[in-house]
């Protein structure tokens, strides 16, 4: 009983997508193909990135509003200078990471409370998309083009794209000592002060981290966008949030699951094209994807209420 | 001529704001022995413990180590110096696993296959002190027990990965532990010390420090006023230097109190519990037999669901303050007067002045020690916010209060004050049902359900109350 708990985490992500899926499935057969499963993946990967960024912002008990203006920001760098001067790109996208260390460490050392700073800082990198790209434009990177677009045999990319985030993610958060100690800010800071780590490198490094994934997730959306505009990835901030939540990760307490944050973000994507498929009209949407999340939530409710029952005896 | 010791500190002062916590304090910890630490809340222990591994930097005072003084000392020197620390309240990371949790504590644990590494020491020396502990070490530790979690971190203060441990502090290590567990652990403590180690034992069950320490301290105040070999000390003279007045538990009164029934729920399996007006009710038996989950089930069936009720029939006293207790961000007034806000707020607001004049009736009543209600709860020290604790559950009109263990890691004279609330509040109509793990308590109640695997399996009454009694009804049954 006791290692079920750690598969029940991701039993609701893993059944809730199947039975989007199976959905779909049924409303379009056709959708059951290597270019269907393309199709209806896509824009899943940029999504699952912007999902472990966050995911890696939510195990040290933060959240990241500026999840949303900062990909757009990334994706705007990527049409523009990464594709005319590469090295002068690749030099802000870093140097974008480094503030994301900074506030990190300004969050932790100031004891601010990092919605505020990070909603404040939506509007910087709002403002310096814009700045970029006043109109929609730009051109992708042909690497990242072709590899956006390549077709591997047998499974589509956007499948592989999304597996290979997932393991990578899992390897560095869940397996590695690194991982470790991120959750275990999130879990009882003091404890691992009192171990003798050091606070400051811990949470600038998930910070720096999450920067990272969240810089390949604009860079992807770019590849698969062909173009980019300051707006491009305004969803992003509540879609990372979801998919994170949607996975069986917490808002505090430094449980989290990469594994489940990149199902999550499937599902979220997927929720969109199985509402189309139903014609239930764009103004209703998003309502219904609403619907949807709860759905979910409330499954997971359910489930580890049912978990907390048993294991209560043993708690008390 | 003497060893080294392991760590001595000289004339440490330490102020927090006004109050000077620490004032010329010294200590010697030698190797090999086992030095018993014992004081009042609020006497310095847990901010002398604080010093030594390297949390505080103090304002006054030199440390040194094994003849070489230390200038710079903090949590890394400390730890590399083979310092280790069990605090009072549970610092391990309640969403990781036993293993990771390890990985957390020994910070050279790196490279690849530290899980495996890890394992090997957690399990090599939870077995080595605790043995049979039937803890499964990959679980996360936020589905163990209490006493589990304490296991582990005696059992990872304990464990060696490249720095040995040389100086263990325990900060009332058994407070959660039953006896069984916490015998182990003693013997442990005399084996780690026979090979050459030190230990702080800081500790409120007095027997336990006489029976193990080789030395005991005696603080008061900020400051060291007595230390003197063991040997030399009795239970009666250790309390006595404490300088809390050894007030003799009044009798309980044997006499019948009135037979209103004030609690009753039929269980399904052993006896029924029952309560009624007046009486102070105990539940024995060892650690984690159901007695929490019979609180837990008692107040859920008096206390409504949805709508709060303007006479609430139960109030709780949490155990574990840290978890269930306090707010911490709230200031003493707001954490004490949450459970009555009805009472206070006559037409849905919060009448200022009356919730002023209740938090200064209850702080003279109880005895909180702060200069200004308006302070932070976590400006107190344990003992005066679990007295906080207790003066929100009787600031109610609810006729029964539940309390679950609260007495843990509370200092003796603390407890006599609160025993005395209790016997006076039972003798003007209240019931109290109480859960403790310590012997002495179960001794004040007027009845007493002990447990055993999650049932009520005697009830005694009266005189009838023993420690022997208690114990052999906690354990019939199991040796067979």
């Amino acid at each position: 009983m006791k290692m079920s708990s750690k598969y029940m985490r991701l039993l609701v992500p893993v059944l809730s997508l199947l039975l989007l899926l199976a959905g779909v499935f049924y409303l379009q057969p056709r959708a059951m193909s290597y270019m269907g499963l393309n199709l209806l993946f896509n824009l899943a990967v940029p999504i699952a990135l912007a999902t472990i960024a966050q995911m890696l912002i939510m195990s040290v008990n933060d959240l990241d509003l500026s999840m949303g203006t900062f990909v757009s920001f990334v994706a705007c760098v990527t049409a523009t200078y990464l594709n005319d001067t590469p090295a002068l790109g690749a030099l802000i996208l870093l140097a974008a990471i480094a503030v994301y260390a900074v506030m990190g460490v300004v969050i932790y050392l100031r004891n601010l409370p990092s919605i505020v700073v990070t909603l404040g800082m939506s509007f910087i990198w709002a403002g310096l998309a814009v700045l970029l790209l006043p109109a929609p434009g730009g051109t992708a990177p042909v690497w990242i083009r072709s590899l956006m677009i390549s077709k591997p045999p047998l499974v589509p990319m956007a499948i592989i794209a999304s597996a290979i985030i997932a393991v990578v993610a899992h390897v560095i958060v869940m397996r590695s000592s690194f991982g470790v100690l991120i959750r275990g800010v999130g879990g009882n800071q003091r404890s691992v002060e009192r171990a003798g780590w050091s606070i400051i490198a811990a949470r600038g490094g998930a910070y720096a981290l999450a920067a990272c994934f969240a810089v390949a997730a604009g860079i992807t959306l770019v590849g698969l966008a062909t173009s980019a505009d300051a707006n491009i990835a305004l969803r992003y901030t509540l879609l990372s949030i979801a998919g994170v939540i949607l996975g069986g990760g917490e808002f505090t307490g430094g449980r989290v699951s990469p594994i489940g944050a990149v199902i999550g973000a499937l599902t979220l994507t997927l929720a969109g094209s199985f509402l189309s498929f139903l014609r239930i009209s764009p103004d209703w949407q998003i309502g219904a994807q609403g619907v949807i999340l709860i759905l979910v939530l409330a499954l997971r409710l359910i489930f580890s209420g049912r978990t907390a029952k048993t294991a209560r005896s043993a708690k008390t | 001529m003497l060893p080294h010791p392991v760590l001595e500190v000289e004339d440490i002062a330490i102020r927090f704001g006004e109050v000077q916590a620490l004032d010329g304090v010294s200590l010697r910890v030698n190797p090999g022995e086992c030095i018993g630490l014992v004081g009042h809340n609020g006497a310095g222990k847990s901010t002398i413990v604080s010093v030594i591994n390297g949390g505080l930097t103090p304002h006054r005072g030199k440390i040194s180590g094994d003849g070489q003084s230390l200038l710079s000392y903090g949590i890394g020197v400390a730890r590399n110096r083979g310092v280790r620390c069990v605090f009072q309240e549970l610092s391990l990371c309640p969403n990781l696993s036993i293993i990771e949790n390890t990985r957390i504590m020994h910070r050279n644990l790196g490279g690849f296959g530290w899980r495996a590494k890890a394992a090997a020491i957690i399990s090599n020396s939870l077995d080595l002190v605790f043995p049979n502990h039937g803890i499964d070490i990959s679980a996360s530790v936020g589905s163990l027990s209490i006493a589990e979690r304490q296991m582990i971190e005696i059992a990872m203060a304990f464990s060696d990965a490249g720095t040995p441990p040389r100086l263990v502090i325990l900060d009332e290590p058994t407070s959660s532990l039953d006896a069984g567990v916490a015998s182990q652990l003693l013997s442990h403590v005399g084996r780690f010390v026979a090979a050459g180690g030190a230990v702080l034992l800081i500790s409120h069950i007095l027997h336990e420090v006489l029976s193990i320490a080789s030395r005991i301290i005696v603080m008061k105040d900020g400051q060291i006023c007595a230390e003197r070999p063991a040997s030399q000390f009795t239970h009666a003279s250790l309390v006595e230097a404490m300088g809390s007045v050894a007030s003799a538990v009044e009798a309980r009164q044997s006499a019948a109190k009135s037979t209103k029934s004030a609690l009753f729920l039929a269980l399904t399996r052993g006896l029924s519990f029952e309560a009624r007006r007046g009486e102070i009710v105990g539940l024995a038996g060892l650690g984690g037999h159901g007695q929490t989950d019979m609180l837990l089930a008692l107040f859920e069936h008096h206390s409504p669901n949805w709508l709060p009720r303007r006479d609430p029939e139960v109030a709780f006293v949490a155990g574990d303050r840290r978890e269930n207790g306090i707010f911490e961000l709230w200031s003493i007034l707001r954490n004490m007067t949450i459970a009555a806000l009805p009472d206070l707020s006559p037409r849905g607001f919060v009448h200022d002045n009356a919730e002023t004049g209740r938090g200064a009736d209850w702080k003279s009543r109880i005895g909180i020690r702060t200069p200004d209600m308006e302070n932070r709860i976590l400006s107190l020290s344990g003992g005066n916010q679990q007295k906080v604790l207790f003066a929100r559950a009787l600031s109610t009109r609810a006729p029964v209060v539940l309390m679950d263990d609260p007495m843990r890691g509370v200092d003796v004279g603390t407890k006599h004050e609160v025993y005395r609330i209790i016997r006076a509040e039972a003798d003007a109509g209240r019931t109290f049902v109480w859960y403790s793990t310590e012997m002495e308590e179960m001794s004040l109640c007027d009845r007493v359900y002990v447990f055993r695997d999650g049932a009520i399996v005697e009830e005694l009454a009266g005189d009838a109350i023993s420690e022997r009694a208690i114990l052999a009804a906690s354990f019939a049954g199991a040796a067979t």
